[in-house]
């Protein structure tokens, strides 16, 4: 079935929570663009990861861990200050910058590091945009007493440096990789190069869910646990389901958290927020979805931001965690099946939401979560009172404080 | 017949060890490329392998990498390197071409289109590092086309897979020595001798070595049991930095004429 053909039709007929197939296939998109050398690790992992994700004692043990270390639930909040100001719609905050390191990515490094623990891998690899997963992915090392090495990008290591020393205050060896853009997407080639040099005893916790099956169907498995809850904490506090739900996407791991476990609740409408820089007419932004085209980017086939000649293109974005040419394949198939859609959200418009949530609400943001704000806003802002936007704030700004000093002009 | 096919028969009449030279298109100077793919032949070469620059090479090491990012610098594309394999075949009918690179340039050129102009400009084979036979699918148009996809075995690949592999195999199977980057020096020889003996036993087509072969002792040592062997990072590493065409394609012969001896003494001496 062509999915461009007819959305709509093709949208109603699927089963979400059936994808990916076999083959690690979002519709046309995902599958193992790997070198010959890492289809052995790959399926290894696979064959592990397909045992574990359905073995009781594992989904005990990571409950266990989400509960009493993570933190979880991480409540839903209304923003009702924030709902007033803007006229509109209801907006409701999934607050998972309450988390243990302050965002949503500890859900997926617990769940790797034990998927490791259980392969008896005891070296843990990781790349990092902002630094968030690189955090999250050297707490759980020290949690599980496991090595860790964190790639990074020169340029995201000048501008994440609190992020870089926590690592580091958590036993864990930063690279710099000064390589291509020296960004999030040459940490992922060099996070590569390593795994593929020491497969035997190294695991890769990838950050997001993007790289080859069966990572964009695990880490979407370790952040599905914001949509499940956030489903039910509907039904508890607002008796209903919302009405919108939207979130920021680099990668896209914290999206696919929240939205997964609504894909199915036709009603309700999804709306990703992607990094749009100076303007998607500028070409500097890195929305994949909104202004790219279907290619193949780190181990899957996806929307990825490249020239006519398929090299891919160097993208901006005033978060670090967003400013990544591609985007998870799961996505790129909700975007084709007209299931969720993707839109633009510029510096500007997030800086303006970060400062409007401190002052209304006195919660900082970070960068990343504030494109997610912004959106709720665009959204509330068009709809009536009644109408609850459910917003995941994927993330606390604490790290992004001296980035916007920086840009206002304020040294600290 | 197929370039690729054509040599290996010759090689294989003439017993002897086929010389694989890599280098990136377009460097270190772009407008020397079809000079710098004689110099190849006039050194021994039986095979060239052409890399098309990719901003993301993630199968590679640094060697490989910055000679991708000095090329794309300097705006090499894939219209350019057709071109110069164009102006190559109008000396050269004989020696096999194989493009070597990632996906997404052939994805976002169109695979048929890409297979089109690579097969009208005398391309004979074409490598995708990121395609293994999961995805060879999005690689059928380019086989449709006449050209040889090559296809790469490694140490991890297991048996049940590798005999697949050697099944479609096409052109020639590249055994890639160690698990790692190109441009690493890894090699255990007696494992690399082992595993090529199975590999050759089950695949119909030759099978060339490539991964951590530096220099004539390399070669030599390797090209006793492979039917070819492939030098890429070592090669390019010499030719960084060359600032005219004379100068680059002496380099390239100084580097490649006492390997080719070498593969050529070892296999005499067998005989």
């Amino acid at each position: 079935m062509s999915l461009k053909s007819n959305p709509a039709a093709a949208a109603a007929a699927i089963d979400y929570t059936h994808t990916p197939d076999a083959r690690g296939r979002f519709g046309d998109y995902g599958g193992s663009y790997v070198s010959e050398t890492l289809i052995a690790p790959l399926a290894e992992l696979t064959a592990a990861y397909e045992k574990l994700r359905v073995d009781p004692a594992f989904i005990a043990e990571f409950e266990r861990d989400l509960k009493y270390y993570v933190g979880r639930p991480s409540p839903i909040y209304h923003a009702e200050r924030l709902s007033k100001k803007i006229g509109g719609a209801q907006i409701l905050l999934k607050r998972e910058d309450l988390n243990h390191t302050g965002a949503h990515k500890i859900n997926n490094t617990i769940g790797q590091a034990l998927v490791a623990r259980h392969m008896g891998k005891r070296r843990i690899i990781a790349e990092t945009g902002a630094g968030q997963h690189g955090v999250a992915t050297a707490t759980v090392c020290a949690r599980f007493g496991l090595d860790c090495v964190v790639y990074m990008g020169a340029t995201d290591i000048e501008r994440q440096k609190i992020n870089v020393y926590r690592m580091k205050l958590l036993g864990a060896e930063v690279v710099p990789v000064t390589s291509g853009s020296k960004t999030l997407k040459d940490a992922l080639n060099e996070a590569m190069r390593d795994w593929v040099t020491n497969v035997a005893n190294t695991f890769y916790i990838i950050g997001t869910v993007a790289g080859p099956h069966p990572y964009p169907q695990m880490v979407r498995d370790f952040n599905a646990v914001v949509g499940r809850e956030a489903r039910a904490q509907m039904f508890e506090q607002f008796g209903r389901l919302p009405d919108v739900i939207t979130a920021c996407v680099g990668g896209g791991s914290n999206a696919i958290g929240l939205f997964h476990a609504f894909l199915n609740d036709r009603d309700v409408r999804i709306v990703g927020a992607e990094a749009a820089g100076d303007g998607i007419e500028t070409g500097r932004h890195a929305a994949s979805l909104a202004a790219g085209r279907p290619g193949v980017l780190h181990g899957n086939r996806t929307y990825v931001l490249c020239d006519d000649d398929g090299q891919i293109t160097e993208t901006h974005s005033v978060s670090a965690g967003l400013d990544y040419p591609g985007v998870g394949p799961e996505h790129a198939f909700l975007k084709d099946s007209g299931r969720a859609s993707y839109v633009g959200v510029t510096d500007e418009e997030a800086l303006a939401a970060f400062h409007e949530l401190a002052r209304t609400e006195g919660i900082l943001a970070a960068l990343e979560s504030s494109h997610a704000v912004a959106q709720a806003i665009k959204l509330a802002r068009e709809l009536p009172k009644d109408q609850l936007v459910l917003c995941n704030l994927s993330g606390r700004g604490d790290k992004d404080v001296h980035t916007i000093a920086t840009r206002e002009g304020i040294t600290l | 017949m197929n370039r690729i096919d054509a040599r290996f028969s010759e090689l294989k009449a003439q017993r002897r060890t086929g010389l694989i030279p890599f280098v990136t298109a377009g460097d270190p100077l772009p407008e020397a490329t079809p000079a710098l793919m004689h110099a190849l032949v006039e050194a021994g070469a039986d095979v060239i392998e052409l890399g098309v620059p990719f901003s993301d090479p993630m199968a590679d090491g640094p060697v490989i990498q910055h000679a991708s990012e000095r090329a794309l610098a300097k705006q090499v594309g894939l219209a350019m390197i057709l071109g110069w394999v164009r102006e190559f075949r109008r000396r050269d009918e004989n020696t096999p071409i194989v493009l070597m690179g990632y996906m997404n340039p052939v994805e976002i050129h169109g695979a048929e289109r890409f297979a089109r102009e690579a097969v009208e400009a005398g391309v004979d084979g074409v490598l995708l590092v990121d395609c293994p036979i999961e995805e060879a699918q999005a690689a059928a148009p380019l086989r449709e086309a006449g050209l040889r996809q090559i296809l790469l075995a490694a140490p991890t690949t297991d048996g049940a897979r590798l005999a697949r592999i050697c099944d479609a195999a096409a052109g020639f199977l590249y055994y890639v020595s160690f698990a790692g980057i190109t441009g690493a020096d890894r090699i255990h020889l007696d494992d690399v001798r082992a595993r090529v003996a199975q590999v050759r036993e089950q695949a119909k087509v030759p099978v060339a070595v490539g991964f951590g072969i530096r220099d004539a002792a390399s070669a030599q040592a390797i090209g006793a049991f492979a039917d070819a062997v492939v030098i890429g990072s070592a090669l390019v590493e010499r030719l960084a930095g060359a600032a005219t065409e004379s100068e680059v394609c002496t380099r390239a012969r100084d580097f490649l004429m006492p390997i080719r001896a070498a593969l050529d003494v070892e296999k005499s001496e067998e005989a």
